[in-house]
């Protein structure tokens, strides 16, 4: 927020005439208007989705029928929706854990080290995220199926996650990298200065400062691999994720559970996230004083 | 939120050039390798799989088998059978990436530069709804633009409605490809926005110039980098997508992604024909970026 307070305001470089401000506060105002207004919108399908949870559907929750609490005391209920959430948190972890790891390694080489075959390995981090979906399910469907089957790959847990480790990656990448190149490198020379070798310099200063891109980047993998259908629906087999599950009801009606479990999900990262965010705004004011 | 925002966002303003900083070492290359290989493995080994599957013959009479071949034919069906699918798939596509940037300019502006405090908020605001599923949020607008639902009742009411329906028709695609990829369009215009100087907008109206000439010849060109990336990052992935198709639109005249997904996992022997029309669209995709990138670029999109 820093970068906002250092920039003064309009009405103290000089003060325009009555209508100039009528014109400007209407400009302002509608600005703000619509974006409040694109807001409501993106949140418009989230309100269905929890006002759909209570509703007391027969075979297909399309038109409101009335008002009911039994999806919410057991969401469990339907076959099949609470497995299918367990393996897509499970996916999640793992993915996110393994490309966190790996995509961090990879934006230190690319912004600290010159090397041959850098243009290369840009290309090669871009390609995937500049590839639709489909097409790289499809060619992880090929491979599986006539070329890794050779050495004892089938379609299921194992290859959904290595997937969504490859499709997190470059993501990864590019907020870490983002993180690394708005340090300072300073800060690296002068810890070597005072005699820190380079893992102790990595360890007790790089690391924690770019401690942030990384959850960040995290979180972004996280959120990449918990939403992911159309990679999932190519390499998963009979396994099912939770967006493979609800994909594969909606051909018969969506059952309500789904929205119960969807919507909890949305409550439960909002309040991760506002967490951190006033954890992350404590420190600073703490650091402050 | 700000880690993820400032990663995302925060301008390498304090770096001294690069040649002070980088080190020539072995290091890199350990460091880089893993995940190197990963990408080796499952994302060019994957494609070289899908090119060779795509010239693949298959045998007549055993559904599912094929055989190693450099079969053009393949590529005849995928540009002369399914022409109508790709023209949809771009079509729809292109005007959802033109919605999502009309609806997301306001908010990346306001967010950059009227929202003050609230400006965190907002961001969650932006991404809290993908926490739902995907696919609970698309099947949420079927819902929405129900013949039942209070959208086509009000339109109705209006008589703005000929047809008397949206939902399974191309307009129910189109606004579920823009409501879908819409953050991918807020968050890169707001970055860029958000590095600019808003006393260089101020000045264009210092000079007289009207709120449109200052957006037009000043805010929008400060913008572009975002703009850019925010337009590829929806456009990429709209044209590719078959579930707004599946869950919103006709059930004739599907888009190439519903073609794709069902020769693969619907129709016994689909493979070849499915690779190759996979390839055409990332090739068509890829030439479209790189013609796009060159004639608005920027000299970094990573």
């Amino acid at each position: 927020m820093a970068t906002m307070t250092d920039r003064p305001t309009s009405s103290t470089a000089y003060r325009p005439s009555t209508a100039k401000r009528v014109q400007f506060w209407l400009a302002d105002h509608f600005v703000m208007m619509s974006a409040i207004a694109v807001l409501l919108y993106l949140f418009l399908p989230v309100a269905y989705t929890f006002a759909f949870s209570f509703n007391d559907h027969g075979k297909t929750n399309i038109v409101w029928q009335g008002f009911t609490w039994k999806h919410w005391k057991d969401p469990c209920r339907v076959a099949g929706a609470c497995e299918s959430l367990v393996t897509s948190l499970q996916v999640g972890a793992i993915s996110t854990l393994v490309a966190t790891v790996l995509g961090t390694l990879m934006a230190l080489a690319m912004v600290r080290y010159r090397f041959r075959g850098k243009a290369a390995s840009n290309v090669l981090i871009f390609v995937p995220m500049a590839t639709p979906e489909i097409v790289m399910g499809a060619a992880l469907l090929t491979i599986f199926v006539q070329g890794f089957t050779n050495i004892g790959i089938s379609l299921g847990f194992g290859t959904i996650v290595f997937a969504h480790i490859m499709f997190c990656l470059s993501f990864v990448v590019v907020t870490v990298k983002a993180r690394i190149q708005s340090l300072d490198p300073r800060i690296e020379e002068a810890a070597q200065d005072l005699y820190a070798g380079p893992m102790e310099t990595f360890w007790k200063v790089t690391f924690p400062l770019i401690l942030p891109g990384i959850l960040g980047a995290a979180m972004l993998a996280f959120s990449l691999s918990f939403d992911d259908f159309i990679i999932t629906n190519f390499v998963s087999g009979n396994e099912s994720t939770f967006p493979k599950f609800v994909y594969v009801a909606s051909r018969r009606g969506i059952p309500a559970e789904a929205n119960v479990i969807g919507f909890s999900m949305f409550v439960i990262a909002v309040l991760l996230v506002v967490g951190a965010q006033v954890v992350s705004n404590v420190r600073a004011s703490r650091l402050k004083e | 939120m700000s880690a993820l925002a400032h990663a995302a966002v925060d301008p390498a303003a304090s770096t001294p050039p690069p040649d002070e900083t980088t080190k020539r070492s072995w290091t890199a290359y350990l460091l880089l390798l893993p995940g190197a290989l990963w990408l080796g493995v499952f994302f060019v080994l994957p494609l070289v799989q899908l090119a060779t599957v795509s010239l693949q013959s298959r045998y007549p009479g055993f559904p599912g088998y094929y055989y190693r071949d450099v079969n053009v034919d393949n590529y005849v069906s995928a540009l002369t059978d399914y022409a109508p699918h790709f023209l949809r798939s771009f079509v729809y596509a292109g005007l959802a990436t033109f919605l999502a940037f009309v609806v997301a300019y306001p908010l990346a502006y306001a967010m950059a530069f009227k929202a003050g405090k609230w400006r965190n908020l907002m961001m969650i605001c932006v991404v809290a709804p993908f926490f739902t599923s995907f696919i609970l949020r698309t099947f949420a607008w079927s819902q929405i633009l129900a013949d039942e639902g209070w959208v086509v009742k009000t339109l109705d009411f209006l008589h703005l409605l000929p047809g008397g329906h949206i939902i399974n028709t191309p307009i129910a695609v189109v606004a579920g490809l823009t409501y879908n990829f819409l953050p991918f369009m807020v968050l890169p215009i707001y970055a860029s926005l958000e590095r600019a100087d808003p006393r260089v907008i101020e000045a264009g109206g210092d000079l007289y110039a009207n709120g449109l000439t200052t957006f037009r010849t000043v805010t929008l060109p400060m913008s572009m980098p975002g703009v850019l990336a925010g337009t590829l990052l929806t456009f990429i992935p709209a044209a590719g997508d078959f579930v707004n198709m599946e869950l919103l639109g006709p059930q004739r005249g599907k888009m190439v992604g519903n073609v794709i997904n069902d020769q693969f996992l619907a129709i016994p022997g689909g493979y070849p024909v499915a690779a190759a029309l996979s390839f055409t669209l990332m090739a068509a995709i890829l030439v479209m970026v790189f013609l796009y990138v060159r004639r608005f670029g920027t000299e970094e999109l990573v």
